[in-house]
């Protein structure tokens, strides 16, 4: 079983993110997956966190998770406010949309980084929702690449599930563009 | 389920005398005078206080107005909500006059 | 073709209603409820489900209008929880004792005070008197596939049903869930028909004031007291014990899905150690069993899915061979323990089978509860059997007692 948590501000979408990855996971035949909000008020701005399972087999936990296998950070800033690489496993993989070089996250060893700058990605595709770039597809695409274990095609198809097709098409530019332009730091 | 209970919740049927013959409760009645009563002297539907006031339904709207005396209890409601003051309540024991 | 949604158990729950043609809908929002009471306005509003949405100013108004409207033959749906089931408590003895077959979701949370948003049972649990079936959900496809029973053991033996499950931790977890077919769910469950319909062409007086003894009405015909009347509930919910049952066979059989009637089993053909819980919890104890397996303690699970009427048949059936039985739930039976335990118990008092009882209370209030905590709860109870004590306090799992 694979175990997401997804680091966000309220009004990021990461809720939204975490719900098209189980989507995406079920449609590449993963049978157990779930997602879910952290419990409690939403408020916008607020550092939130929602998470993700994917597992071969249907899944019977229901618990918070604790740990992460992988972590997807929506906003770098988070780093000063959350224990983002204390809730991350060891040999577990940390994915953030950054503009910085990667130099600026020294991770503890055996956790791998994956870096995108999905705000400008969001923004050069004119992806912007209440003045701010949409940074919860393109972190889709990022981690498409960094794990490998959805498929842009099921992407696109939960997409099209929540979006119209012209919003599902902006959205997946989106996507495929911070799908090539992730890069895994090694070592 | 095949066995029909027709009484799973409690229920009644409105009809006359469900609580039995509550006339004889009565130790006062009310007379109606019906030189005063309004419907008989206007020769119409009118009024009928006394009919929509009786806790009992006892009252008929009709012209005259007639009260079921097998039912009345004798609370005096009617008479004292008649606006011409054409029902007294008199007596078990005492003739109408 | 089935189609399979990722979806929250409010998302599961909606859908089901909307395909069992309910025809009104009063209920009041409150988290983790809302977005259920949401959906159904939606569903209505937006003419997909053609039914009568009531706004109302509270939940006793809520379920006051289903009572109404399932006395004139409707079939009727309202949710709640928490404070809110309890705003209800006066109403929900009357839509037992009128016998409507009312279906209604308790979406699992805390009461106040002190105020609280999260999970656990106390709200449900609070309210097992009243004469309602309980039914209990362990995954969000479970709470579709129940409602869709619900109406059809409700119209069966006209006792209102509450199907409840877990606020956040399934009303918001998103899972899959196979939504079951339109035809194929009016086929299972056909249309209401109710016991008396009120309607001016026959007018009656419902549940009137009552005498306590039997009495003859004006037609002579000798009528039931309240008594007796009391006692064609408590015969109904005893009915009720196979109706869900073949709600549930004739479910599996029609939609290739069980999730167990009254009681269902996971690992228990050798087990000695059995952990006993309801809803997400039970679910939760499944991997609790498989750890304990894995380190050589033959561990099953027996999740009870219904609480009223209380299976004690099925559970003693299902623990008839166990040594050990720890009962976990998420609330509590003050001044004496969870009331689970006590069922369980009552269940076995008398019987040969004679399993050591241990209790614990866990998830209250939201607090977290992880299958390695239940885990190690149950293999500390095997050690303490292993030991001889048969016997210990209730135990506030993950709490700070002092």
């Amino acid at each position: 079983m694979y175990e997401i948590i997804w680091h966000g501000r309220g009004g990021q979408g990461v809720v939204i993110a975490a719900q098209m990855l189980a989507e995406a996971a079920y449609m590449g035949g993963f049978k157990g997956v779930t997602s879910a909000p952290t419990f409690g008020p939403e408020r916008r701005g607020a550092p939130v966190t929602a998470s993700t399972r994917i597992a071969e087999e249907p899944i019977r936990t229901f618990s918070q998770l604790e740990k992460a296998d992988i972590t997807v950070v929506l906003d770098d800033t988070l780093f000063q406010v959350a224990d983002i690489w204390g809730r991350s496993k060891p040999g577990g993989m940390v994915i953030i949309n950054t503009a910085k070089p990667p130099d600026q996250f020294p991770h503890p060893e055996g956790i791998r980084t994956a870096l995108v700058d999905g705000a400008s990605i969001a923004l050069k595709n004119h992806l912007i929702r209440e003045g701010a770039p949409v940074v919860n597809t393109p972190m889709l695409g990022a981690f498409a690449k960094a794990t490998g274990l959805v498929s842009l095609e099921n992407l696109e198809k939960a997409l099209g599930d929540k979006l119209s097709p012209e919003a599902v098409r902006r959205n997946f530019a989106t996507v495929t563009e911070a799908y090539q332009e992730t890069t895994v730091v090694t070592g | 389920m095949e066995k029909r209970d027709e009484n799973i919740s409690a229920m009644c049927k409105p009809s006359i005398g469900e609580a039995g013959r509550t006339g004889d409760w009565r130790t006062l009645r009310p007379v109606i005078d019906q030189t005063r009563c309004i419907p008989s002297v206007k020769k119409k539907s009118a009024c009928f206080l006394c009919w929509l006031y009786c806790p009992e339904g006892v009252v008929k709207a009709a012209i005259p107005v007639e009260i079921d005396l097998d039912y009345c209890k004798g609370c005096g409601i009617c008479a004292e909500e008649c606006p011409a003051k054409a029902i007294q309540m008199v007596r078990e024991d005492q003739s109408d006059e | 073709m089935s189609k399979v949604r990722i979806m929250t158990g409010n998302s599961a729950a909606a859908a089901a209603v909307m395909l069992c043609d309910v025809q009104v809908v009063a209920a009041y929002p409150i988290t983790p409820q809302s977005q259920l009471a949401e959906m159904m306005s939606q569903y209505i509003e937006s003419g997909e489900l053609k039914a009568e949405y009531v706004r109302v100013e509270g939940e006793h108004t809520a379920l006051t209008v289903c009572i109404s409207a399932s006395t004139v033959g409707a079939r009727v749906f309202t949710a709640t929880s928490a404070n809110g089931l309890l705003y209800m408590h006066e109403q929900l003895h009357w839509a037992a004792g009128a016998r409507l077959p009312i279906v209604m979701c308790c979406v699992n949370r805390g009461v106040g005070a002190p105020w609280t948003i999260f999970n656990d049972q106390q709200d449900s649990l609070s309210q097992r008197d009243t004469g309602w079936i309980q039914l209990y959900c362990r995954n969000n496809q479970e709470i579709h596939d129940t409602l869709l029973q619900a109406y059809r053991i409700a119209e069966s033996v006209y006792v209102p049903v509450m199907v409840c499950y877990d606020g956040f931790v399934l009303s918001h977890t998103m899972m899959p869930v196979e939504l079951a077919e339109q035809e194929a769910v009016r086929e299972y469950l056909p249309p209401y028909k109710p016991h008396t319909i009120l309607t001016p062409d026959d007018p009656r007086c419902l549940n009137p004031v009552l005498f306590p003894n039997r009495r003859a009405d004006s037609e002579g015909v000798l009528r039931d007291g309240y008594m007796e009347m009391r006692y064609k509930l408590e015969a109904a919910l005893e009915d009720a014990l196979e109706a869900i049952t073949e709600a549930s066979d004739a479910f599996a059989k029609r939609f290739g899905r069980d999730h167990g009637g009254l009681v269902w089993d996971y690992r228990t053909e050798d087990a000695e150690l059995y952990l006993v819980a309801m809803g997400s919890l039970a679910s939760e104890a499944t991997l609790a069993a498989d750890a304990l397996r894995a380190r050589g303690i033959r561990a099953g699970v027996t999740g009870i899915r219904a609480f009223r009427p209380f299976p004690k048949e099925a559970v003693r059936k299902s623990l008839s061979k166990a040594k050990a039985a720890v009962v976990f739930e998420k609330s509590i039976s003050y001044g004496n323990e969870g009331a689970l335990c006590t069922e369980i118990k009552g269940a076995l008092f008398g019987t040969e089978i004679r399993p050591a009882i241990y209790n614990y209370i866990a998830g209250l209030g939201g607090r977290d509860v992880k299958s390695r905590e239940l885990e190690a709860a149950a293999a500390e109870c095997w050690t303490d059997l292993e030991a001889g004590r048969r016997e210990k306090k209730t135990t506030w799992l993950n709490c700070i007692t002092g």
